[in-house]
């Protein structure tokens, strides 16, 4: 190619033989406390001037042994330790978490319950999905899109504190169902919230998706074939970007899921651009999967009738004498859950997050392993980045999402 | 042996045709299908469900530890095709000393990391595995945190 494409730029300058003995490589760190890496992941590439040779991932600086914890909680105490382990989708984990060990106890969980799990469940989607968009945009390089997002982001974390009167960590679903009832006027909160996101959505696009500069960065980068990934374990937005419609909501709906009419975007381009038109378009689901939630929010019961496993209401436990004794049996002792083990996957904003607990019939998980999707999904960076230029690297790996709490545990 | 119980599904007669030896056991519990294989094949039983039985995910690799039965380990694989919609869970028993079993990488590429974290957390070791490092703890870590006969709390100093 003779002409380089940029104005003032000749190609002969690009293509000036290396130093003499060939060129030499460099190592180069990056992160662990690299703000780019949203958290602490460490990259670290040999480079042989611009390109990436070989690049080698670093886990583990967030290690927190939440595995082992389980062993030592019992079944409802352990809901808390799940918030902890995605702190950008605490719910999507609770929720896992739940069917899992619900799934173990054969539990029926009420209609209501179900679809205030789904309606959160989304909510927290859209959260996730905001502050991905907001930090990815601000590694590239657009600033505005990170405020815009936050703006949205907060109005979210304040439903959610109006539901568990918790921002992050709410611990709001529960085994058997929710942890308190549904706050008076959600229904207003949630709807002033949703009525105006879409066109929020559409503010962001509008700094986006035809902005030169974001194209640039993001077209026909980050490329990895669609088999690679299959191989390495990816799951999530990812694959939807490659044209594979996998999405564990539609393959094996779970709390209700198979009643809300919503489709599962995909793009063939399966570069950076197409990740983020995904991301956008599955904000825009959420919004009508939230909205079918909302108005067609079935009434009745929002825990489960198991009085061996749920709390009874405070009223009851005060007035009858078999709650109270419910009451004093599940605080002080737990629940004991029938043997037998079980793995429960989801899809979380990043991807299928599986939750594989085994008992062995006490109050306590014998053994439980959360199959996150940032764990599966980052191993693809060394396959992704290859080969590539390093100024690609930032673009590369915010289009996977991950979240260093998810992948190290 | 194949138990007759599991003789309607048909990844698991898929297995029991091709390597009868293969299958020590399983269940059905939860309508989750759980095959026992024995160690020394579980390479070959991936790869023949990998290639002719679609299941072309490996979802996650990890490990149980029944301290102090024996055989104390169990490595537990998360197996899914995407085609049929069916997930499948593969269990090998290992005994406590030593433990090792044959690395699944060279089927799945995914399986690297989920044995590298096996290995550091359990002290299982994978033959064959292309880059078995840690993963999660430093290097001059001493144990392995997620076998039971390990303490979750330190002593006090």
């Amino acid at each position: 190619m003779s002409e380089s494409g940029v104005p003032g730029l000749s190609t002969e300058v690009l293509e000036e033989p290396q130093q003499q003995g060939g060129g030499r490589r460099m190592v180069l760190n990056m992160g662990p406390q690299h703000p780019s890496t949203h958290g602490v992941l460490r990259l670290l590439m040999e480079l042989d001037g611009e390109n990436i040779v070989t690049c080698r991932p670093d886990i583990g600086f967030l290690h927190t042994g939440i595995e082992k914890e389980f062993e030592v909680k019992n079944y409802q105490q352990a809901v808390t330790l799940t918030d902890r382990v995605d702190y950008l989708a605490p719910l999507s984990n609770n929720l896992g978490y739940c069917l899992a060990v619900e799934k173990l106890l054969q539990l029926d969980i009420p209609p209501q319950a179900q679809w205030m799990r789904v309606m959160l469940a989304e909510l927290t989607r859209l959260n996730s999905h905001l502050v991905w968009l907001g930090t990815h945009a601000l590694d590239i390089g657009a600033m505005t899109v990170f405020l815009y997002c936050f703006r949205e982001r907060e109005e979210i974390l304040k439903i959610f504190e109006m539901f568990s009167g918790q921002r992050m960590m709410t611990s709001y679903f529960r085994i058997g169902g929710l942890a308190l009832e549904p706050p008076r006027g959600w229904y207003a909160r949630i709807k002033k919230f949703i009525d105006v996101f879409p066109s929020r959505i559409d503010e962001y696009e509008n700094l986006l998706t035809n902005n030169r500069i974001w194209i640039g960065r993001t077209k026909g980068v980050g490329m990895i074939s669609l088999e690679d990934m299959l191989d390495l374990a990816v799951t999530g937005p990812m694959l939807r970007a490659a044209g594979l419609s996998l999405d564990v909501r539609k393959d094996a709906p779970y709390s209700s899921y198979e009643k809300f009419d919503f489709e599962v975007p995909t793009r063939t381009e399966n570069d950076v651009y197409a990740r983020y038109l995904v991301r956008i378009e599955e904000m825009r689901q959420s919004v009508r999967i939230i909205k079918q939630a909302m108005d067609g929010m079935p009434g009745g019961d929002w825990k489960a009738d198991a009085p061996h496993v749920v709390l009874p209401d405070r009223e009851k436990m005060k007035t009858q004498m078999e709650a109270l004794i419910y009451h004093f049996k599940i605080i002080t002792e737990g629940f004991r859950v029938p043997e037998g083990e079980v793995f429960h996957a989801i899809e979380s904003p990043r991807g299928e997050l599986g939750f594989y607990i085994v008992s062995d019939g006490t109050a306590t998980p014998y053994r439980v392993h959360m199959r996150t999707p940032s764990f599966g999904n980052l191993q693809a960076v060394p396959r992704m980045v290859e080969g590539t230029l390093i100024a690609d690297v930032i673009a590369a790996i915010g289009s996977m999402d991950f979240v260093l709490g998810d992948t190290d545990r | 042996m194949l138990p007759e119980n599991l003789k309607e599904h048909s990844a698991a007669l898929a297995v029991d045709a091709f390597d009868a030896d293969a299958i020590k056991g399983g269940k059905f519990e939860f309508g989750e299908l759980t095959l026992e294989i024995a160690p020394a094949k579980i390479a070959s039983v991936c790869g023949f469900l990998k290639y002719d039985q679609a299941f072309i995910r490996l979802s996650t690799v990890t490990a149980v530890d029944r301290y102090p039965a024996e055989p104390r380990f169990e490595v537990v694989y998360h197996l899914h095709c995407i085609e049929r919609k069916e997930r499948l869970r593969l269990k090998c028993r290992l005994m406590g000393a030593e433990p090792t079993i044959e690395s699944v990488t060279s089927v799945w590429r995914g399986a690297n990391w989920y044995e590298r974290e096996v290995f550091d957390l359990f002290g299982i070791t994978f033959q064959n595995h292309p880059d078995l490092r840690r993963i999660m703890l430093p290097e001059d870590w001493e144990g392995y945190p997620l076998r039971k006969d390990y303490p979750v709390l330190g002593p006090r100093v």
